[in-house]
C-alpha cells in the first residue's frame, strides 16, 4: 500500500471531569503519516498540544494490539471508527485522506460516565462481572488437558464467546446503551463448560440483575452491536443468556 | 426471585414484548382472514356472515378482552422501555453513523408502533365502536340491521381515509419485518438451521399480510368490489 502524508482537520470532545458539561474542540493536525495508527496521530496532536502549553487530550489505550479493550473512542459516528472488527488502536490514518475532517467523541452511555475527555468509566462492566462472571473451583496445579472431555464445537463457541476484551462498543453503539451483548458473551463463556455448571442458575440471574441496576437500556435486537464488536461476538449469544435466563428465572426456588 | 421480579428484569420486559407480539401477530392471521371474504365479492354476504360469526361466538368474545389485554400490554411496556431506552444515553452522540450497523426500522420500533397506536385510535372508532354500539345498545335492536360491508364500502369512498389507512398499513410493515423475527431472538431461538427459515417465513407473512390488508381500503376506493 503507497504511504502518503495528511493534514486533518479533528473535533474532540473535552470534558473537564464527569460533572462538567463537554464540548468539542477544533484542532489541526499536520504530517500524519498513513501508516500511523489513529492512536499515534493523537499522541502527535498531544505532543503538539503540550509544547504549545495547552491542555493534551485524556484518551484511554493500553495494549494497543487490539486485545486490552481500553481504546474507546467513537469516530465519525461508529465505535472504533470505519473499520470493522477492528478497534481504534489498530485503525491505521490510511483509512482516512488528506483534508478529512474527523469527530471523536467518547462513548455515550447512562452507564459510562465520562471521567475527563475520551475516557469513560466502564466500572459498570466490572461490577457485572463480580455478580457472577466467575468459577469457584480451588486453585491449584492445571488440571491435565483431557482430563475434561468437552466437545469440540461447545469449545469453540465458548471461546468465541471469551475472546471479548470488555471495551464496550457494543453499549457506544446500541441506540439503547445496552450491555447485552458483552453481559451475554460472558454467560455464554462459562454456561457452555463443564467448569461453569455450579453457579450456571445463579450467574445468568445475578449478572442480569446488576445489568439492569446499573442503568443500561434494553435489548431490542437491532444488532448494532455485533457489526460494531471489535471481536465479532455474535448475537447468538444473546439468545443463549434469554434462555439461561429463562430457565433459571422460572426454575429457582429462591 | 419474585415473578415481579422476573418480569420487570429487562429480559422479563422483552419477554412481554415478544410474547404479545406473537400473540398479535397469530391475530392478524385471524384478521386478514376474515376480512379477505370482501374478495368473494358476492356483496358482503360471505363478509358480513364471517364478521356476525366473530361478533356473536362466545368464545370469541372472551378472546377478544384477551386480544385487547394483549394490545395493551404490547403498548403500555413498549412505551416503557422507549423512555427507559431513551434516558440510558443522556448525551446524545453529535455524529452517529447508524445506517452503517443496524436497520432504520430496527431502530425505530417505538416511532412505528407509536403511528400504529394512532391509526388504531382511528381504525377502532370507525368500525369496531360502530358493531359493539349496534350489539348492545337498545338491546341489540339495530343489530340485525348492522351492516359492516356497507359501513366499510362508505368509509372507503373518502381518499383521505383511504390514505390513512394505507400509510398505516405502511406502518405495520416495517413493524412486522422487525418484529417477526425479533420475537423469535428473544424467546432464546437463534439457529443456524431454524433461523433463516424463521426469517423467510417472517418477511413473507409481513409482505402478504400488509398487501392485503391495504388491497381493501383501495379495492373499495378504486371500486374493483361492489
Amino acid at each position: 500500500m503507497e504511504h502518503y502524508n495528511m493534514n486533518l482537520t479533528l473535533k474532540v470532545w473535552k470534558q473537564k471531569n464527569t460533572k462538567a458539561g463537554g464540548s468539542f474542540e477544533t484542532y489541526q493536525v499536520k504530517d500524519i503519516s498513513s501508516e500511523m495508527s489513529f492512536l499515534e496521530m493523537f499522541d502527535v496532536l498531544n505532543e503538539q498540544l503540550i509544547t504549545e502549553g495547552k491542555d493534551p487530550i485524556a484518551f484511554d489505550h493500553d495494549c494497543r494490539e487490539g486485545i486490552c479493550g481500553m481504546c474507546s473512542m467513537y469516530i465519525d459516528g461508529r465505535a472504533h471508527g470505519p473499520w470493522t472488527k477492528n478497534t481504534v488502536c489498530q485503525l491505521h490514518m490510511r483509512a482516512f485522506k488528506d483534508g478529512d475532517t474527523i469527530v471523536v467523541e467518547p462513548w455515550r452511555s447512562a452507564a459510562f460516565p465520562v471521567i475527563k475527555d475520551l475516557i469513560v468509566d466502564r466500572g459498570a462492566f466490572d461490577r457485572i462481572m463480580q455478580a457472577g462472571g466467575f468459577i469457584s473451583v480451588n486453585t491449584g496445579n492445571a488440571v491435565d488437558a483431557n482430563a475434561l472431555p468437552i466437545d469440540k464445537k461447545d469449545a469453540d463457541t465458548a471461546f468465541n464467546a471469551a475472546s471479548c476484551i470488555g471495551c464496550g462498543a457494543c453499549v457506544a453503539a446500541c441506540k439503547n446503551s445496552s450491555a447485552m451483548l458483552f453481559v451475554s458473551a460472558k454467560v455464554s463463556q462459562l454456561a457452555l463448560l463443564p467448569q461453569g455448571q455450579p453457579e450456571r442458575e445463579s450467574r445468568v440471574l445475578n449478572m442480569v440483575a446488576q445489568m439492569d441496576k446499573e442503568g443500561f437500556g434494553n435489548c431490542t435486537n437491532t444488532y448494532a452491536c455485533e457489526a460494531e464488536c471489535p471481536k465479532g461476538i455474535s448475537v447468538s449469544n444473546i439468545a443463549r443468556m434469554n434462555r439461561e435466563y429463562l430457565k433459571a428465572g422460572l426454575s429457582t426456588e429462591e | 426471585m419474585t415473578w415481579k421480579h422476573f418480569f420487570t428484569s429487562s429480559i422479563g420486559k422483552k419477554l412481554i414484548m415478544g410474547l404479545t407480539g406473537l400473540f398479535l401477530i397469530v391475530f392478524l392471521i385471524v384478521h386478514v382472514g376474515v376480512n379477505s371474504c370482501i374478495f368473494v365479492n358476492d356483496g358482503g354476504e360471505t363478509f358480513n356472515a364471517a364478521a356476525h360469526f366473530m361478533s356473536h361466538n362466545w368464545i370469541l368474545r372472551i378472546m377478544e378482552i384477551g386480544l385487547f389485554a394483549g394490545l395493551l400490554l404490547h403498548i403500555i411496556q413498549g412505551l416503557l422501555l422507549w423512555k427507559k431506552n431513551n434516558a440510558a444515553r443522556p448525551v446524545k452522540y453529535s455524529v452517529n453513523a447508524a445506517n452503517a450497523n443496524s436497520k432504520w426500522y430496527s431502530r425505530s420500533m417505538g416511532l412505528l408502533g407509536t403511528l400504529l397506536l394512532f391509526f388504531l385510535v382511528i381504525h377502532v372508532s370507525k368500525f369496531f365502536v360502530d358493531t359493539k354500539i349496534a350489539l348492545y345498545a337498545d338491546g341489540g335492536a339495530n343489530d340485525a340491521s348492522h351492516n359492516l360491508y356497507n359501513a366499510m364500502k362508505e368509509e372507503f369512498q373518502t381518499w383521505w381515509v383511504v390514505v390513512i389507512y394505507v400509510l398505516g398499513v405502511i406502518s405495520l410493515f416495517w413493524h412486522l419485518l422487525h418484529g417477526f423475527q425479533s420475537a423469535f431472538q428473544t424467546l432464546g431461538i437463534n439457529h443456524k438451521r431454524y433461523t433463516p427459515i424463521i426469517k423467510a417465513i417472517g418477511v413473507g407473512y409481513t409482505i402478504i399480510v400488509c398487501i392485503l390488508f391495504a388491497l381493501m381500503p383501495i379495492s373499495f376506493y378504486l371500486g374493483w368490489i361492489d
